[in-house]
Order: structure tokens, then C-alpha cells, then sequence
């Protein structure tokens, strides 16, 4: 009984922590959202909310919401992500309202942050979709990212080219779920050990060579250009969000389409997810299990090398040790949350992303929370996300089993 | 098309599975291969399908030899399988299943699942399986599941068609209509290939029967051939089809089990309200197609099943909510349906697993160490009164045969004071002689005035060993009824009709 109204009760939690923290106790003072920037067409005022009053409606209103869901709990019927979507962000309002009482916040910079941050992240969790769905479980997203970054910086550095630079990021990290897909398809190995030995191995390799081999004309590749979208740059908010971007972003939602597309309107994809699902249904209709196998898995690798370009070319400019910070993991938290689906994957790591850059944004605004508080947040929100909200998900029913014939 | 398998070898290491088989398939025709479990009648369809590779021999189409390196190779030349296991992925579509490895696309990869549905459609109608294309694998039935994977050999254009064993898995009813669908692809000239090791079901609808017998062809015979004689061929020697016992002379009643309930972890029911009494010295049969809660009343029994609903009670004592260990003390033996993962510990000896369920008492230990002589001794004294072929009691129980395995279940089980005996599956997966000894184990516990607790699928077995019947459906008892109610009222209970 429990266990069915479990997300009503997450969000019934939630709800109360919003009216009674935020709501009742919360401080005085208004809070403002700036929403245009000075390149707009026209400018959009600044909405100014007075805190405390914001949070307590929001509060009443989820608590509602929660209750909608128990009400159709009760009536056998599941919780549409709709309802969760909505949910999710009126909480985060409620949150925001609180949190920068007395202060003003720059929507924009908000939203682009939070888009950097979710880049890599996306696209790791892309390459988790297309090896899992193959039947590969993909714990190395962590390594692929940080060969990625580390060998987009050396070429496009070496070369000058950034662009070159991309290619490398997305070879090496097909490189790498190469040694996975070998270990795992091949020699039949548990393939959660060979990934997390390729990420230990991944971190140690570019270590080394970052602080024995590297110097500053070979870690210095700088930054891919933004590409600005004429015209469309100038819409207030989204703009600057989804055009007035760099190419790696532009790839990046390409990246989504496609995958999509390509997983469930092809035959490409037909196969791959049937290898996933049932091997040998697809070994007696004449599919070649262990190469379509490989070919995901390393199509897989490819992407999330490519994201892991992103951390150098896309931000920093340099490569610098470790630098990918358990992004991989975080992306494979993504992927569940979004069981398995391209775009509610994308969906996932994009939530991932805000919580981590409102972290920074809100430390940076001066909110009265505690940057240890504020640190914590984006953690806090993976676990709901994948323990509270997720509930039982079903991947691919042979991910993790080796296909052995006959 | 005409089939012809000429001196097929196949070899696993030293265990030759195949040796030398000749047959001939011609069109039109239906071919059963007979034989026991594990005699090499799929190992030689896989040969033919592609999935392995024979050492000698050859494959003819024709008159024409073929090279097969795997299933698509087999399925170009026009052979299709329904497989005993249904090679069918659950979480797609009808349509999906049926176009897998075949896809038409509208260019550029890009599927056309019009043209996909309106094939399955077409193919359907022909032989009236009313599919709908767009149905989820995992939503239907395991009888219209069959169908499936019949147009998706016939969508390949198969002109030979392999069923494996394929009444296994489907109610009388069902296996009637499939006879049906199996003479339907006769008469539009299609070769079929019809292996199992139910005599009733191959005299019914071979036109030739071949058998087989550890990896070779001991003889054909025609459909008109005795059971008696098929049997005889299938084992090797003379075999007792039927079970010798004495009519019951039921007691008290024994357990007794009222508005027993339970849901699984999906919330679906699984128990209905099922009320059932077992006497003493009497054999009770539940029947049902596989799935329909006889895997969770026996589990329930033995304390296996959390959130049940209702009583079970023995000789008065209540057994839910006590542990599987308080209901195995209690007086229940327990012959589990996966013998190989519940039944034994394939790692442990033959006399470690004679004592799994009493390895910490007297008279196998003492308070901190086994008695290793008392085990031994004990493991070899029941090895002799259940007949357990092997090299010594240390030999590792997973390199017995299915057979001796069930033995040493059996040994360890009937070798408590019982008060209720639960087999499930008692024989599934046995050789025949194997079979014979199981039932004689079976009825001697009845016949010691144990009440006896069977679940079967096999719908011979139960009406054999029963003194009374009672079938489940969807988690509920239907009805109760004697042994000699007519195969066709027992189908009917087994698909839910009360009449």
C-alpha cells in the first residue's frame, strides 16, 4: 500500500517544506526575476514578488497537486509526468522566491548556466541510451567524458583546429567504450566492473599525461565561438538560451533529434532495441547480435566523447585533471530518471543541470541559504529524481546479460 | 519443399548428440520427430536452422544442399521454426516482431509500419488468428503469442515449418485449435516438422513419425501405431504407461485452506479467494495452464508468498505468517517446480543436499560441527532405496541427470515424518523411467496416509496420479472433480468456462 502512494507522498513532503519553511517562516522582502537582457528586442520588466506571500500560494497550490495524485493513486491510475512536470517547477519557483528574498535574480543567466552545465550531461546520457538500449550496461560515461575533454584539448591544440579538436573528443571516447564493448561483448566480463575499471583507468591515464606530458602549447586549445542565430538571438530569454550558442549546443539538440528518430522510426533502431530486449529472438531472425551490440556501444562512446569536449572547448579552454567531476555518473542518473528515452533523458540532465548552476547563481546573488546548503542541492535533487520520483522503472530487459549462442 | 537431413553428427565435446540421422521430409506432409527429453530432437533443428553447426552430413532442399552459418541463411531457403520458446520481444508490437530482420522501409532505413501491419494482417486473415498488429507481445496470451511467431515464419515465406514442441505451453482447447492451424498449412502445401514427446498429440496428426533415441533414429512408424508401441521405440524397452495404485481410502481432512488471497509486486491477483481441503491418504491434482496461481498456492503453503489473505491450516495449526523453516518442522515435504534453482544446490554434493533441510539438528550434528559419518552414511542408504545413479554420494548433484536430481529431492523430502506432501512438477523435464519411479514415490506416500498435494501441468500426469482434480483459473479454484471428468470438460475448466 505503501509503496503505491509513494510519489504522492514525496510530493505531499515537498509541498509542506515549501508552505511551512518557505511560506510560513520564510523572510520578508521581495524577490525579483530579471528577465531581459540589453541585446533584446524589447525589454520585458522585471517581475517583483513579494517572498513569503509567493511561497505560501505555491505552497497551497502543490499541496493540491499532491493531493491530485494520491486522489488518482487511489483510483489504480498512475501520476502523469504532467502532473510531476508542473509539480516540479512551481516547487523550484517556491524555492527561488525563498531563497533570494531581498535580492534580484537574472533569469538568463540563470537558464544559460544551467544549459552549459546540462551539456555534457546530455550527451553522455545519449551514449548511455544507445548501449544500454543494445543490451551494454554503460557505467564508463564518467571515462568517455574525461577522454573526451582530455583529447579535444590536445588535438584541437596541437592542430589549432577546434573543430578537428571535436572529431578527437568523439574517437576517443569511442575508444574507450571500445575496451568496454570489447571486455563485455567478447570476453563476456561483468560489465559494471569493466566500467568503473575504464573510468578509474581513464582518470589515471589523462592524470598522468596532463602533469608529465602536457605544457602550454598542447593544453591551450581555447573556445569554441559562439554562433549567433540572427534575429532569433534577440527574443527575450530563450534568445539567448537556444541561439546565441556554440556549435557543441547546436550539435547537441541535433544530437537528441536524431537518436530519437533513429531508436524508434528505423530499422537501425528496431534491431538495436530488439538485441537489447531479447538477443536471441534477434539471433533466430538472422540479426548479428554481438555487432549490432558493438556498433551501439561505441556510437554510444562517440557521444558522450563529444560531450565531454564540452568541458574544454565549451567552457574552460584547458584541460585540468579530473576536471569531469563525476559528471558521467550524474549523467547515468539521467538516464534511468528518463528510463531509457532519448528525450526524457535530455529532459532529466537538463534538471540536473539548473540544480547545479542555481547553486552557484543563488551563492553569487547572496542569498541568505548557506553555500554549503546550496552545494548540496543539485545531489539532493538527482536522489528525489531518481529514488523518489522515478519508481520502478523497466530498461531493456537483457541489459547486463552477455548473449551467449545456443 | 521437400527436406532432407542426411547423416547429421553433431557432437558436443565427447557427447555425440546427433549421430548419423536421416530423414526425409516431403511436401506436404507432417513429420513428428519423437523422442524423450533430451534424446536430440532440437539439437538436430538447430543444425537445421543454422543455430549449429553439424560435423558430418548434409542438409538438402529440393535435392539441392544447403550451407547454413545461421538463422537468416535457413530462413532464405525457406525453413521457419516456432520455437518452444517463443522468440518473440515482449515490449514490442505484433507487427514489430513479425518485421524483425525483414523490415520493409520506406527508403533510408526509415520503417513502414502501414505496410508491416497490413502484412500481419493479411497473413492473419488467411488462417483466421484475428491478430491485432499493433498488440503488445506481453499483453496477449501465450496461445495467440503462438500464433505470432507462426506468421512470422510464414511471412518469411517458409515453405518448411519447425514447431518445437509446441503444446507445451498451451491448454487442450488451444493445442486442438493449433492441430487445426498445423493441417490448414498442410493443405496450402507447406512441409512441417513436428517435434514433441506427447504420444496422443503426434498419433493425432503426424503422417509419418520418426524416432529418436539418444542422438539416433531407432525407427519410424505410422500414426496408426499403439501407444504401447511408440513408448516402447521412444525408451528402448517395454514401458508401464498408466500408474498402478488402489483407490484412495481418504481420512480426516488434513490442511485446509480458507479465502486464500494474494497480489503480486505488479498488484495484480495472483490467489482468488481460494478455499480447498486435503484429506489424509488421498492425492489432490490441481490442473491449469501455466500461470494461473498453482505456482503461488503451493508457494504460499510453504511460507514462500508475503501478504497473503485468508487461513491455511494443518491438522488444525495455522501456517501463515510462520517461516518456510516452522512450516517444513511443521510436517510439510516440498518438491519445488524449478528443481534445478529451488529443489538442490547444484555446487553441493548428493549428500549435502540430503541434508540441506537438517543440516543443524541431531543426527546430522551436534552443536557446532556436521556429523560428516552419520551424513555419508545416511547419503548412501538413500542413494540405494531411491535408485540414484552417480560415481559416490560426493559426486556434485548439477552432474546428475534431471532425473536422479528429482531423486535426491524426492530422498530428502519423503525422508521426514510428513504430514502434507507438495510436489510441483513432479516429472517435468524426466526421462519416462524416471517418470514411472517418481509416480510409484508419489502414490507409496499417498498409500501411507499422507495427504498429497499435486501440481501439474501436464494434463495426463494429473488425471493419472489424482483422486481428485481441482482446476485453477486466474488464481481461482473452478472446480473440483473427479479424475475420470472427460478431457474436454477438463480443457473447458482449465480456459475459465464453469458449464
Amino acid at each position: 500500500m505503501i509503496r503505491a502512494y509513494r510519489t504522492p507522498i514525496v510530493l505531499g513532503v515537498i509541498a509542506l517544506l515549501v508552505l511551512v519553511l518557505f511560506g510560513l517562516i520564510g523572510s520578508d522582502g521581495d524577490s525579483t526575476f530579471r528577465i531581459s537582457t540589453s541585446g533584446d528586442f524589447f525589454t520585458v520588466p522585471d517581475l517583483v514578488l513579494p517572498s513569503r506571500g509567493t511561497a505560501l500560494v505555491l505552497g497551497v497550490v502543490l499541496l493540491v497537486l499532491a493531493a491530485g495524485a494520491a486522489l488518482l493513486v487511489r483510483r489504480g491510475r498512475r501520476v502523469p509526468v504532467w502532473l510531476l512536470a508542473v509539480f516540479g517547477v512551481l516547487a523550484v519557483l517556491g524555492t527561488l522566491s525563498w531563497a533570494i528574498a531581498g535580492g534580484t535574480l537574472p533569469m538568463t543567466q540563470l537558464l544559460q548556466g544551467s544549459l552549459a552545465l546540462a551539456v555534457p550531461l546530455v550527451f553522455g546520457a545519449l551514449g548511455g541510451v544507445l548501449s544500454e538500449r543494445v543490451g551494454v550496461v554503460n557505467i564508463a560515461i564518467e571515462g568517455q567524458l574525461l577522454a573526451g575533454a582530455f583529447s579535444s584539448a590536445v588535438v584541437a591544440s596541437l592542430t589549432g583546429n577546434l573543430y578537428l579538436g571535436l572529431v578527437a573528443a568523439a574517437v576517443a571516447g569511442a575508444l574507450v567504450s571500445l575496451v568496454l564493448a570489447v571486455f563485455a561483448i567478447t570476453y563476456i566480463v561483468d560489465q559494471v566492473i569493466v566500467g568503473v575499471v575504464l573510468n578509474v583507468l581513464v582518470v589515471g591515464l589523462t592524470s598522468f599525461l596532463h602533469s608529465a606530458v602536457l605544457d602550454s602549447a598542447s593544453n591551450s586549445p581555447g573556445r569554441l565561438p559562439q554562433i549567433e542565430i540572427p534575429l532569433l538571438a534577440q527574443i527575450p530569454l530563450l534568445g539567448p538560451l537556444l541561439f546565441e550558442q556554440t556549435l557543441i549546443i547546436y550539435l547537441m539538440f541535433i544530437a537528441v533529434a536524431i537518436v530519437t528518430f533513429a531508436l524508434f522510426r528505423t530499422r537501425w533502431g528496431l534491431r538495436l532495441r530488439a538485441v537489447g530486449e531479447h538477443p536471441q529472438a534477434a539471433d533466430t531472425v538472422g540479426i548479428n547480435v554481438a555487432r549490432t551490440r558493438f556498433m551501439g556501444v561505441t556510437l554510444g562512446g562517440a557521444l558522450a566523447g563529444l560531450g565531454g569536449a564540452f568541458f574544454t572547448l565549451g567552457s574552460v579552454g584547458a584541460f585540468s585533471q579530473e576536471m569531469t567531476a563525476g559528471q558521467g555518473y550524474i549523467a547515468l542518473a539521467a538516464l534511468i530518471f528518463g528510463r531509457w528515452n532519448p528525450v526524457l533523458a535530455t529532459l532529466a540532465a537538463l534538471l540536473f543541470g539548473f540544480a547545479r548552476n542555481l547553486a552557484s547563481v543563488l551563492g553569487i546573488v547572496g542569498s541568505p541559504v548557506p553555500s554549503q546548503f546550496l552545494l548540496m542541492l543539485p545531489y539532493v535533487v538527482t536522489l528525489i529524481a531518481v529514488a523518489g520520483l522515478a519508481g520502478k522503472v523497466r530498461g531493456p530487459a537483457a541489459a547486463g546479460t552477455p548473449y551467449i549462442k545456443g | 519443399m521437400q527436406l532432407e537431413l542426411r547423416g547429421i553428427t553433431k557432437r558436443f565435446g565427447a557427447f555425440t548428440a546427433n549421430d548419423a540421422i536421416d530423414i526425409v521430409v516431403e511436401p506436404g506432409q507432417i513429420h513428428a520427430l519423437l523422442g524423450e527429453n533430451g534424446a536430440g530432437k532440437s539439437t538436430l533443428m538447430n543444425v537445421l536452422y543454422g543455430l549449429y553447426q553439424a560435423e558430418e552430413g548434409s542438409i538438402l532442399l529440393d535435392g539441392i544442399e544447403q550451407r547454413f552459418s545461421g538463422p537468416g541463411d535457413a530462413m532464405r531457403a525457406g525453413i521457419g521454426m516456432v520455437h518452444q520458446h517463443f522468440m518473440l520481444v515482449p515490449v514490442f508490437t505484433v507487427a514489430e516482431n513479425v518485421m524483425l530482420g525483414h523490415e520493409p522501409t520506406k527508403g533510408a532505413g526509415v520503417l513502414d509500419l502501414e505496410t508491416a501491419r497490413q502484412r500481419v494482417r493479411e497473413i492473419s486473415a488467411r488462417f483466421g488468428f484475428g491478430l491485432d498488429p499493433d498488440a503488445r507481445i506481453e499483453d496477449l496470451p501465450v496461445g495467440v503469442q503462438q500464433r505470432v511467431e507462426i506468421v512470422k515464419a510464414l511471412s518469411r515465406d517458409a515453405k518448411v515449418l519447425v514447431f518445437d514442441e509446441p503444446t507445451a505451453v498451451l491448454t487442450p482447447q488451444e493445442t486442438d485449435e493449433l492441430i487445426g492451424i498445423m493441417r490448414q498449412l498442410k493443405e496450402a502445401g507447406t512441409s512441417i516438422v513436428f517435434i514433441s514427446h506427447k504420444l496422443r498429440e503426434v498419433r493425432a496428426i503426424a503422417d509419418v513419425i520418426t524416432v529418436i533415441r539418444r542422438g539416433k533414429v531407432v525407427g519410424s512408424a505410422e500414426p496408426t501405431a499403439s501407444s504401447q508401441e511408440l513408448a516402447a521405440l521412444m525408451v528402448g524397452r517395454a514401458v508401464e504407461l498408466t500408474v498402478h495404485k488402489q483407490p484412495a481410502a481418504p481420512g480426516d481432512v488434513a490442511l485446509s485452506i480458507r479465502g486464500l488471497s494474494a497480489r503480486n509486486a505488479q498488484g495484480t491477483v495472483t490467489l482468488d479467494d481460494v478455499d480447498l481441503d486435503i484429506r489424509r491418504g488421498e492425492i489432490l491434482a490441481v490442473a491449469g495452464v501455466q500461470g494461473n496461481g498453482q505456482t503461488e498456492l503451493a508457494n504460499a503453503i510453504i511460507g514462500l508468498l508475503g501478504g497473503l489473505e485468508g487461513s491455511i491450516s494443518l491438522e488444525g495449526r495455522e501456517l501463515i505468517g510462520r517461516t518456510v523453516k516452522q512450516v517444513l518442522d511443521a510436517g510439510v515435504g516440498f518438491v519445488p517446480e524449478d528443481r534445478s534453482h529451488d529443489g538442490i544446490v547444484k555446487e553441493f554434493t548428493i549428500a549435502e543436499n540430503l541434508i540441506l533441510d537438517r543440516s543443524d539438528r541431531d543426527p546430522f550434528a551436534n552443536g557446532l560441527s556436521l556429523k560428516l559419518g552419520t551424513v555419508r552414511s545416511f547419503a548412501e542408504e538413500k542413494s540405494r532405496e531411491y535408485d540414484v545413479r552417480s560415481q559416490g554420494v560426493d559426486t556434485k548433484v548439477g552432474r546428475l541427470s534431471g532425473g536422479n536430481q528429482q531423486k535426491v529431492v524426492l530422498a530428502r523430502e519423503l525422508s521426514r515424518p510428513l504430514k502434507l506432501f507438495i510436489a510441483s512438477q513432479p516429472t517435468r523435464g524426466l526421462d519416462v523411467g524416471s517418470i514411472q519411479f517418481v509416480h510409484e514415490q508419489i502414490v507409496a506416500t499417498r498409500d501411507a496416509g499422507v495427504p498429497v498435494l499435486i501440481v501439474s501441468t501436464e494434463l495426463d500426469e494429473v488425471v493419472a496420479l489424482a483422486d481428485r482434480i481441482a482446476v485453477m483459473y486466474q488464481g481461482r479454484i473452478v472446480d473440483v472433480v473427479a479424475p475420470d471428468t472427460s478431457r474436454e470438460r477438463l480443457g473447458s475448466l482449465m480456459a475459465g468456462v464453469v458449464a
